[in-house]
């Protein structure tokens, strides 16, 4: 498995504090651009019910330690490593892509 | 080589065996081996009536399978133990597997013990234990109407709840001439039965069983005192029998009526075997509670890493809630002794029934029982385990309270040795120190120190425990909404309609911390849309789920599309769009609850052209999707119906219209009906409206929902502009006070002065807002504006409807089949292959 960067849009295209899900080959990919300025790609499936939504998610948490909320049930995901936050361990941890900014453009490494 | 511990038995105190013995063995020098008889690992017997009620066996397991995995221990499932050959320390199962051992626990458990009568043997006889009894029951029950419960103990009732819970006409026999012999007195058991009788289940006392009728199946019941009964089905339910049968071949000492005989330390008469639980006899008695078991399990597990502890017999306290009713005893409550006390608090119409026994001195509570309310348990328990002194006059524990402080007890009061949970046995010491060492949550003190995850009992006391122990540390228990913000709702309303602050940065800057999360942003976002009303849209990344794209998303990640439809009347024009509409979009339609169309399965790049349809046709939103108003129900009233005295479709429409929009802690609903036959259910309603003759009677605070309230009669025969004023003031209010996520049928209840309180508000001005509550509501009314229209023209808003930000195409996970001419999403199976 080799990987490469890939240019899915420019910085202006995905609001602060909000998901934007982007399609790189076949993959569904969930872009977060946070108030303090860090950027986060994480998989756009939800592990719990195995549907295409964690783009759709609240993010929250604190500065060391943001999350994603899935809008289905709540289960929430950290973005920095993926790990499952929520109390009830009854789905998978999620997997989280590199993301770097050049020339206002945004970058992950699938 | 590691020390080879099997347990044999895999039950609730084999499985804690296990769980204590791999928390002490700190040097890892232990391999557990664990046979269970059963197909599934250790469950909860104790709350297995809940089968009944919606839990699922997985709920019930005390641990995963893989929880035995994790820990390195082999479990041999549905395999039991059937030879232990002491001479070589071998265990056989039935399987044909052997396994050597250096000690062996014995964790067999009991079972059902069914009394030789005559035909018991007959199909529709059930025993009560296990999770296949219970499937073999409901399979039976779906066929018969009645059920007789043979036994009128603990587990008796238990069963019958069971019965009752299948659907069942249930009976209970008891021979012993009351309920629940051991643990309650005369009075206690009399109450009870009346309890029980009340909510449909007969009791028949002093009834032995003779024969059990039936050709092949049973058909009826025959007792020594030549009555009879008819029933199809019988759960027995008359006590337990030790299983002692492994240990009786091995040629371990028995005690004369069953049972493993064991020794303070819980040995058996071999060195290397223990045992533990219900088929343990230790000093005469056999202990059929599962606490003492667990304190057994432990004990043992403290020997094996080579510590000193011994059994010493336990305490048979017990609470429990038996068909929704608390009973509750402790201690010796027939003592034989004459000049002890006995002080009674008897009231049949409340059905409560409270004794205690007292010392001939007054000083000492040697034990007592609770049947109807048994909230006074945890404080009486304390004063009776550690001896405590009681009160100049005793009967202040039993009274009815009009203040706590009367019963001069408090949890300050209990040493630190005080037992606070008995089934994972936890002192008042053991949380303090948990506290001082930085728990700080019910939850925090649950996970470690274990009390409060066994039966729950002791929740009430542990909950007291913690408020005390914070306050003496002068920190008061919270009432913030989340880590970000140590505020409730209603603090965060008033501070925000105080300093006009409208953005969630500029509030989380001043008077937060972190970037927030679930429960703070909606919370704000719903506030600032009450407040200022701005589209919803302008605070986008304060929404979790539905109002970021103004729509309901459903279980596929697709959405649903109501449009507002006031007070369910509709022109066929309108109608004719709207299936025009579900058409060209293949959308699923279902007419809703709320006398409204739910349109199904729209993709989100599709919602801004379904709306752009909508809203051309003269719809708008019907905010479904909200934390807000979402219909006004109502019967056709004076226009068309003969028995109508007031407009009730124009009035409802009136109301829909005018607070259509208004963000509110929880979602409102309201209806309105023509005359008092209630045809629009308007009295199930946050607020619902009936005309009488003379005007407009308002009610207030009643749902429908997961726990139904019946409004309340707020005032009557009101003018119309007397009728709107009043929901003006009595919606901002709720608004204003109530927690995050709270319907106004909780909130009203939890009103301090509830509806007289509530009436002087908003008919008398007795905090005198009114007028601002008005004004705060004609500022939502003036600047309303529909949310589906302000986003479809509004491109920086409207950008976001869409699945991917990089390509136009469609979301190809979501796969619909067809269900009887219409979409549904496909479920796992039907799915096509998805790449992650």
């Amino acid at each position: 498995m080799y990987t490469q960067w890939h240019a899915v849009g420019k910085k202006t295209d995905f609001p602060q504090d909000l998901g934007t899900c982007v399609k790189v080959n076949d993959k569904q990919i969930a872009i977060y651009h946070l108030t303090d300025g860090n950027w986060y790609a994480v998989q756009n499936l939800c592990p719990h019910q195995k549907r295409m939504v964690l783009s759709r998610g609240l993010v929250g948490g604190d500065l060391e330690k943001p999350s994603v909320i899935c809008p289905l049930h709540k289960r929430s995901f950290s973005l920095k490593d993926g790990q499952l936050l929520s109390e009830s361990k009854d789905c998978d941890n999620i997997k989280t892509y590199p993301v770097k900014l050049e020339n206002d453009l945004i970058l992950i490494e699938v | 080589m590691k020390e080879q511990i099997v347990v044999i038995g895999n039950g609730m105190v084999g499985y804690k065996f296990c769980e204590r013995l791999l928390e002490k063995d700190t040097q890892n020098k232990f391999q557990i081996t664990s046979f269970c008889e059963e197909p599934r690992p250790a469950y909860d017997r104790v709350h297995l009536s809940s089968y009944f009620d919606g839990k699922t066996a997985d709920d019930l397991l005390m641990a995963k399978i893989e929880w035995y995995e994790d820990n390195g221990i082999t479990l041999h499932l549905g395999d039991k133990a059937t030879i232990i050959d002491r001479k070589a320390k071998l265990v056989t199962s039935s399987k044909g597997i052997t396994i050597p051992y250096d000690k062996l626990i014995l964790a067999t458990g009991s079972d059902a013990f069914v009394p030789p009568v005559p035909g018991i043997d007959k199909e529709g006889v059930f025993v009560y234990r296990t999770i296949e009894d219970l499937d073999k029951m409901l399979a039976y029950s779906k066929n018969v109407d009645h059920c007789v419960v043979i036994g009128g103990g603990l587990l008796g009732l238990e069963a019958a709840k069971a019965a009752q819970d299948m659907g069942l006409t249930t009976e209970v026999v008891e021979f012993a001439p009351r309920l629940m012999p051991r643990q309650v007195d005369d009075e206690g058991g009399e109450m009870l039965k009346n309890l029980i009788e009340d909510i449909g289940i007969k009791v028949n006392l002093n009834k032995a069983t003779s024969n059990i009728a039936g050709e092949g199946k049973v058909t009826g019941m025959e007792f020594a005192d030549d009555t009879s009964l008819t029933t199809d089905m019988i759960i027995v339910s008359a006590g337990i029998r030790p299983r002692d049968e492994i240990a009786r071949e091995a040629g371990l000492t028995l005690g004369p009526r069953g049972g493993i005989l064991v020794n303070d330390n819980l040995k058996t008469s071999d060195e290397n075997i223990y045992a533990i639980g219900e088929c343990a006899l230790y000093n005469n008695m056999i202990y059929g509670l599962v606490a003492p078991g667990y304190t057994m399990a432990d004990a043992v597990a403290e020997q094996l890493v080579g510590r000193d502890a011994e059994f010493k017999g336990a305490d048979m306290s017990t609470k429990l809630k038996l068909l929704g009713t608390d009973v509750a005893s402790f201690g010796d409550i027939e003592p034989k002794d004459s000049s002890v006390k006995h002080l009674r608090f008897n009231n049949p119409h409340s059905g409560v029934y409270k004794k205690i026994v007292v010392s001939a001195d007054g000083e000492k509570l040697l034990g007592g029982v609770l049947v109807g309310d048994a909230d006074e348990y945890g404080t009486l328990l304390q004063i009776y385990q550690n001896g405590m002194k009681l009160p100049e006059d005793p009967m202040t524990l039993i009274l009815p309270a009009n203040d706590d402080a009367q019963s001069g007890i408090g949890i300050g009061d209990l040493p630190d040795t005080a037992q606070i949970c008995s089934c994972e046995n936890v002192t008042k010491g053991d949380i303090c120190s948990a506290i001082e060492n930085g728990a700080c949550s019910i939850g925090d003190l649950k996970s470690c120190t274990k009390a409060g995850t066994g039966c729950g009992g002791c929740m009430p006391l542990l909950t007291d425990l913690y408020k005390h122990q914070m306050a003496e540390s002068g920190v008061e228990v919270s009432n913030a909404l989340c880590e970000h913000f140590d505020m409730s709702r209603s603090e965060m309303y008033d501070l925000v309609r105080k300093t006009g602050i409208d953005n969630f940065a500029t509030l989380l800057a001043k008077h937060g911390k972190g970037l927030g999360c679930e429960v703070c942003k909606p919370t704000a976002g719903s506030i600032f849309s009450t407040v200022f009303n701005r589209p919803i849209l302008e605070h986008a990344p304060l929404q979790d789920t539905n109002d970021i794209y103004l729509a309901n998303i459903q279980k596929d990640g697709t959405y649903s599309v109501i449009p507002r439809i006031p007070g369910g009347e509709i022109t066929p024009d309108k109608l004719i769009v709207i299936g025009q509409v579900a058409k060209d979009f293949n959308l699923y339609t279902k007419i809703t609850g709320g006398q409204r169309v739910d349109l199904l399965g729209a993709r989100l790049n599709d919602l801004p052209k379904i709306w752009q349809i909508l809203v051309d046709a003269g719809f708008e939103s019907g905010h479904a999707y909200g934390k807000s108003l979402r219909t006004v129900k109502s019967c056709v009233g004076e226009s068309w119906c003969r028995y109508g005295v007031g407009d009730s479709t124009a009035l409802a429409i009136l109301i829909e219209e005018r607070y259509r929009g208004l963000r509110s802690p929880h979602k409102l609903k309201s209806a309105v009906s023509g005359c008092t036959r209630e045809c629009a259910e308007a009295q199930s309603k946050d607020f619902g409206i009936i005309a009488t003759e003379k005007g407009w009677n308002l009610y207030v605070c009643g749902n429908g929902g997961m726990k139904p309230r019946h409004a309340d009669l707020l005032a009557s025969d009101l003018d119309q502009e007397t009728l709107i004023k009043y929901i003006d003031r009595f919606l901002m209010y709720y608004i204003k006070t109530a927690e995050r996520l709270e319907r106004t049928s909780t909130w009203m209840t939890k009103l301090d002065g509830g509806l007289e309180f509530l009436k002087d508000i908003v008919i008398n001005d007795s905090l005198g807002i009114n007028e601002e509550l008005e004004a705060q509501m004609q500022h939502v009314v003036n600047t309303y504006e529909c949310e589906w229209k302000n986003a479809i023209n509004d491109p920086e808003k409207i950008k976001r409807f869409t699945h991917f930000n990089n390509s136009q195409a469609q979301d190809e996970t979501v796969q619909f089949v067809l269900e009887r001419d219409q979409i549904r999403p496909a479920n796992e199976e039907e799915k096509l292959s998805v790449t992650i």
